[in-house]
C-alpha cells in the first residue's frame, strides 16, 4: 500500500529560512535507509506558509488569501510517499525518523486510496 | 503497550529486518537454511523479552545481536562435537577464532551482505522457479502462504521448493562465494531475470482469468528499488527498474471494467501513474549516466519511456521506438523482439512496412503458436483494409489464447472486421 507521511509544521518550521545543511544531511541518511529498503517513492519539503496562498470555495465564489496561516500544527512542512506492506510498517519506519523539528513535533501517516479499495 | 501491540510491533520490526538479518547470518554460517532458523530464533527471543523489557531503541541491532549469540553457540557446539577427542585448550582457541571471524564479518557493510544474499537466492544452480520462490521468501520477506497464493499453488509445494533449493545451495559449496568480475556480471543478469520474471508473472498472468496480479508487480518493483539502492553502480539494475516502474504506471489503465485488456493506444492516459513514470524516467536517466543506454533492459525502458512521455497516443514518437527496436534486435536478437520491431515499424512507416517485416517471421517455427504474431498481423491487415484476412488472423490469435478476457478482446476485433465467411464451430 501507498501512504503519505506528513511532517506537520511547527512555529520553528514556519519561521525558518532555508533548511540547515546538517539537518538536510541527517534527513538524507534516513532517506537512504528508506531507499535501500525499497520503501521511498518520493519526498519533498515545503516552504513556510508565508509563501503560500489559499483559495476558499463557497458556491461559485472563490476567495484568495495570502499566507502565513495560523494554527501551525494544522499546516504541512513536508511529506514522503512510501510503499509499505501495511500501516504497522509505516509506523515502524516513522519511529526510526529523527525528530524533524527542534521542538516537539508530529508526523501523520495517511493511506492513499488504491485501485483495490474500489473493487 | 498491550502485549498484542508489542507482538505486532515485534513482528513488523522482524519483517523489516529479516532480509538483512538472514543476509548477515548467511555470511557467518554459510547456510541460508540455518541463517533463517537463527533469525527465527531471534524473533522468538524478542517475542519473549520485549513485552517486559520494552521495544529496544535499535530493534534491528538487537535482533542481530540475539541471532549472533545463537550462531556462536551453534558454532561452538559443532566444534566441540567435531573435536571432542582433541585437546580442550585447542577447542577453546577454535571457538575464539569463530567469534573473532563473526565480529569481523559484522563490521562489514550490511548492504554487501544483502546483495550477496540476492546473488545466492538467484544462483544459477537453482531452477528459475526455485530462484523466484527463494527471492520472494528471503529478500521480499513473503510468507509461504503469500507465495502460494501469488502463484496459484499450494503451501506444501512452495515449502518443498524452498527446502529443496536450500539443499541444492548447501550441496553446491561455491554458492556462498561473493561473485567477482565477469562472474558477477553473469550472476547479476540472473538476479535481473528473476525480478523481471516476478514482475511479468504479475503483469501478464499466464494462468487464470485475472489479468493482473498487481501484488507481484509491487514486490518486483520493491526488489528493483532495493537492488538499485544497494548496487548503485549497476546500469542494468537501473534499466530494469526503469522498465518495470514505467510498465507498472499503466496497471490501472490496462484492464477495463469487464476485465478485458485495453491496448496502449486505447488506454485512458489520465489513469497512468505519473509518480511511477517520473521514477522510471529518473532510473532510465541514471542507467544512461552510468553508460548503460545500450543495455537490454535500458533499451526496453527507453521504449516504454517513449509511451510514458506521450500525452496522447497520437503524440507517440514511433520513429524513435522503431530505431530503439532496431538496436534492441542487435543486443538481444529474438523472434519476439523481431515481432515487436515489426509493430513499431508499422506504426512509424505504415502497415506495409510492418507486413514486410512480419512475413519472414511467419516462417519461424518458434513463433508458430505465439499469439501476438497473428494478433499483430490482424492489426496490420485491418489497417490495410484487408478485412477478411484480418478477421482470420484475429480468430487464429483468439484460438491461441489461454485467458478469457484476452480471447474476448480478440474475438471482438475479429467481429469488427465485418461479416465472416461461413465458419463451422466445433
Amino acid at each position: 500500500m501507498r501512504v503519505m507521511v506528513i511532517v506537520k509544521a511547527t512555529q520553528d518550521s514556519e519561521n525558518m529560512g532555508k533548511p540547515k545543511a546538517a539537518d538536510l544531511a541527517e534527513m538524507g541518511r534516513f532517506n537512504d535507509e528508506l531507499r535501500k529498503a525499497g520503501v521511498l517513492l518520493t519526498a519533498d519539503g515545503l516552504k513556510p506558509s508565508s509563501t503560500g496562498k489559499r483559495v476558499a470555495f463557497d458556491g461559485a465564489k472563490r476567495t484568495v488569501t495570502d499566507g502565513p496561516f495560523a494554527e501551525s500544527r494544522e499546516l504541512v512542512a513536508g511529506f514522503w510517499i512510501w510503499e509499505v506492506k501495511d500501516m504497522a510498517e509505516a509506523v515502524e519506519w516513522v519511529k526510526r525518523c529523527l525528530n524533524p523539528m527542534p521542538g516537539p513535533s508530529e508526523i501523520e501517516i495517511r493511506p492513499i486510496w488504491e485501485m483495490s479499495d474500489f473493487a | 503497550m498491550a502485549d498484542t501491540d508489542i507482538h505486532r510491533s515485534v513482528e513488523t520490526v522482524f519483517r523489516i529486518e529479516q532480509a538483512r538479518l538472514i543476509a548477515g547470518l548467511t555470511r557467518m554460517v554459510r547456510d541460508v537454511g540455518l541463517a533463517e532458523e537463527l533469525a527465527q530464533d531471534a524473533l522468538v527471543t524478542a517475542l519473549a523479552e520485549w513485552p517486559s523489557s520494552g521495544v529496544p531503541d535499535n530493534p534491528g541491532a538487537w535482533l542481530m545481536a540475539a541471532a549472533r549469540r545463537r550462531a556462536i553457540d551453534r558454532l561452538r557446539r559443532a566444534k566441540m562435537q567435531e573435536r571432542k577427542h582433541a585437546e580442550i585448550g585447542r577447542d577453546l582457541d577454535e571457538g575464539r577464532d569463530a567469534v573473532d571471524q563473526i565480529d569481523a564479518a559484522l563490521d562489514d557493510d550490511i548492504g554487501d551482505d544483502l546483495l550477496n544474499l540476492i546473488f545466492i537466492a538467484c544462483h544459477p544452480v537453482l531452477s528459475p522457479d526455485a530462484r523466484v520462490t527463494l527471492t520472494l521468501r528471503l529478500i521480499a520477506g513473503l510468507s509461504i502462504a503469500e507465495i502460494a497464493r501469488a502463484f496459484l499453488t499450494t503451501e506444501p509445494t512452495v515449502a518443498q521448493r524452498i527446502t529443496r533449493a536450500k539443499k541444492t545451495l548447501q550441496e553446491s559449496g561455491a554458492a556462498y562465494e561473493a561473485p567477482r568480475g565477469e562472474e558477477r556480471a553473469r550472476r547479476l543478469t540472473s538476479v535481473l531475470e528473476v525480478i523481471y520474471l516476478i514482475f511479468n508473472e504479475g503483469y501478464a498472468a499466464t494462468a487464470g482469468d485475472d489479468l493482473i496480479r498487481a501484488d507481484l508487480c509491487t514486490e518486483a518493483q520493491r526488489l528493483g528499488r532495493i537492488l538499485t539502492g544497494i548496487a548503485p553502480h549497476e546500469p542494468e539494475a537501473f534499466g530494469l527498474l526503469a522498465l518495470i516502474e514505467i510498465q507498472a504506471s499503466r496497471l490501472k489503465a490496462r484492464v477495463g471494467p469487464d476485465g478485458a485488456a485495453i491496448t496502449l493506444p486505447e488506454q485512458n492516459r489520465a489513469l497512468w501513474d505519473q509518480l511511477l513514470i517520473g521514477r522510471g524516467l529518473e532510473a532510465l536517466a541514471r542507467a544512461e549516466t552510468l553508460g548503460g543506454a545500450d543495455g537490454a533492459y535500458a533499451l526496453q525502458a527507453a521504449i516504454a519511456a517513449c509511451h510514458g512521455r506521450a500525452r496522447t497516443a497520437a503524440d507517440t514518437d514511433w520513429r524513435r521506438i522503431a530505431s530503439l527496436y532496431d538496436r534492441l534486435q542487435e543486443v538481444i536478437p529474438s523472434a519476439v523482439v523481431d515481432l515487436n520491431r515489426a509493430v513499431a515499424h508499422s506504426m512509424a512507416f505504415g502497415h506495409e512496412a510492418g507486413l514486410a517485416l512480419l512475413a519472414p517471421l511467419e516462417q519461424q517455427e518458434i513463433l508458430r503458436d505465439y499469439l501476438p504474431l497473428p494478433a499483430a498481423k490482424g492489426d496490420f491487415l485491418y489497417r490495410a483494409g484487408r478485412y477478411a484476412e484480418a478477421r482470420a488472423a484475429f480468430e487464429a490469435a483468439a484460438a491461441l489464447s489461454r485467458n478469457a478476457a484476452e480471447r474476448n478482446f480478440l474475438l471482438k476485433r475479429a467481429a469488427a472486421c465485418g461479416p465472416a465467411r461461413p465458419v463451422t464451430l466445433e
